[in-house]
């Protein structure tokens, strides 16, 4: 081989200083959670979040007026049941706004310019997963509180079990975040096509539910619940609730759990598996993705 | 009725790994069927929880509105819809191709599935499967019509479609009874509660109502479709 040289044509370096890795996974990390809101983007992009958003609230504030007036504590949502009661709603944000983050760069062929600049394929990754969660984590987490500020302005009794409830929600609604985003992420990631994300992510949670639902139906009605509380681990509402009843001390609010602490270390260790499985897919799939 | 249009849609909504994503949610409602059916659990109740809950409730309005809103949706996100509204086609055939599409698909995907799923089951006893079908496929095709109107009129589509399947039928059904009855799903029950004896199935919506409701909703969203079509906007895609 001949030894080729590049040709130093006198263009000037650069010498100062480097913004680094940590100014590159934050700057990601920003851009994407704005994305996941809509912000920087027209109007029309902000519509739906916010809707969804605004929906989220509403039967909190609902409540807390509820409790305000009737002095009733149970007219207070529990802080640990909100996300699954309004499972719905967190859902068909994930299914509108994953596809956002995760297929919009590659349907247009753009992640090839990310990665001619310095950010690693794993930064990339990771940015855009945890802008997600904290999207979905906000979503679940502010009206949460609401709930939690009003019981403690309209003087709910045992102030100090509330703080350690509504703290054991917030860690709930931590792992329901991550669980989600990285579910909804990798089925995003694979349907870039516009629309077909959006209703791949919700059918992998409709289809999942009803799956399991009518598993754990017919298991109740057979006084089966061992089964019926396994079968929970595979919808991720329920397997995220089984984390929260066995080891967070919550009140049970999904069909099955099943018993025992064992329960809770299974769910918690599935839903690891589900979240480092999913930055792996994610990683290949943008890799890829940053080659064509 | 234009071959070409349906051709290309059919090409565009099953060409490569899309096929699957369809293929994957009928599949699981089978392998239900057939898990129940091995242990022993195929008893006329089972078959119409599983019919209703699993095949009318959640694959009819899913698979619906991936058909309604994936037929004309992306093509007009993108712009393509532009070189089908150029040629000397009229807005009508377009959309009522487009439509046709959407229904074949919405019957092959979760009408027939269901209907498998119920054989499965029980056979055909007490004319329960039958109903099912007969309920699903008008329910598809009324759903299918919202759809396809739904995607011509909102760039939001699929989540619109998304709050009204969930949201509306599911979630206000079981709270507030008026809702209830505003429902494709409830007036499908009603077509299969009158086909059936089998107890198990029961819907708020009398008959007559219910089917003068269908075709006035399935027309509407035709004609809506149709009439949102000739005075379309052609933004730039996002």
């Amino acid at each position: 081989m001949s030894t080729s040289t590049i040709h130093d044509i006198g263009y000037r370096h650069y010498d100062g200083r480097r913004n680094g890795r940590a100014y590159v996974l934050r700057s990601l990390y920003v851009h994407n959670l704005r994305a996941a809101f809509g912000l920087g983007r027209p109007a029309r992009a902000k519509v739906m979040p916010f809707l969804l958003a605004a929906i989220m609230l509403l039967p909190a504030a609902g409540s807390v007026a509820a409790f305000a007036f009737t002095k009733e504590p149970d007219a207070l949502f529990r802080y640990a049941s909100y996300a699954v009661i309004m499972q719905v709603i967190v859902a068909i944000f994930l299914a509108t706004q994953a596809p956002v983050l995760a297929s919009r760069e590659i349907r247009f062929h753009v992640i090839p310019l990310y990665f001619s600049r310095p950010v690693g394929h794993l930064d990339f990754v990771l940015a855009k997963g945890a802008a997600m969660a904290s999207a979905l984590f906000a979503l679940m987490a502010v009206p949460v509180t609401v709930l939690y500020v009003g019981g403690l302005v309209a003087k709910m009794p045992d102030s100090g079990e509330q703080v350690l409830k509504w703290l054991g929600a917030l860690v709930g609604c931590v792992l329901f975040a991550l669980v989600l985003a990285a579910i909804g992420m990798v089925v995003a990631a694979f349907t870039p096509r516009r629309g077909f994300g959006v209703a791949a992510v919700i059918a992998v949670y409709m289809v999942s539910a009803a799956f399991v639902g009518a598993v754990q139906g017919i298991a109740e009605a057979q006084t089966n619940f061992t089964l019926q509380g396994w079968a929970g681990l595979f919808t991720p509402f329920n397997l995220v609730d089984i984390v929260q009843v066995r080891l967070l001390g919550a009140q049970s609010s999904s069909a099955g759990v099943p018993s025992g602490i064992e329960g809770g270390i299974v769910a918690l260790a599935l839903c690891a598996v589900i979240v480092l499985g999913s930055i792996a897919v994610l990683y290949r799939r943008f890799r890829k993705a940053g080659l064509s | 009725m234009n071959a070409t249009i349906a051709m290309i849609t059919f090409r565009a909504m099953l060409g490569r790994k899309r096929a699957l994503l369809l293929l994957a949610l009928p599949l699981l409602l089978l392998v239900l069927a057939i898990g129940l059916k091995a242990t022993g659990n195929d008893d006329l109740d089972i078959s119409a929880t599983v019919q209703q809950q699993f095949g009318l409730a959640t694959l009819l309005p899913l698979l619906a509105l991936i058909a309604g809103t994936g037929v004309i949706g992306p093509e007009i996100d993108d712009g393509q819809i532009m070189y089908v509204l150029t040629k000397p086609i009229p807005r009508e055939v377009i959309v009522l191709t487009k439509l046709a599409v959407a229904i074949v698909l919405t019957t092959a995907f979760a009408v027939v599935p269901t209907l498998l799923a119920g054989l499965i089951l029980t056979g055909t006893t007490a004319q329960l499967t039958p109903a099912f079908a007969l309920g699903a496929l008008v329910g598809g095709i009324a759903y299918s019509a919202v759809f396809v109107a739904l995607a011509v009129a909102s760039r939001n589509a699929v989540t619109i479609g998304l709050l009204y399947a969930l949201v509306w039928e599911t979630l206000l059904g079981s709270f507030a009874p008026g809702a209830k009855s505003a429902s494709i799903q409830q007036w499908s029950l009603s077509v299969i509660d009158a086909l059936t004896g089998a107890s198990p199935v029961k819907s708020t919506v009398d008959l007559p109502l219910a089917i003068a409701l269908l075709v006035v909703v399935t027309l509407a969203g035709t004609f809506l479709a149709a009439f949102r079509l000739r005075t379309l906007a052609v933004a730039s895609a996002d």
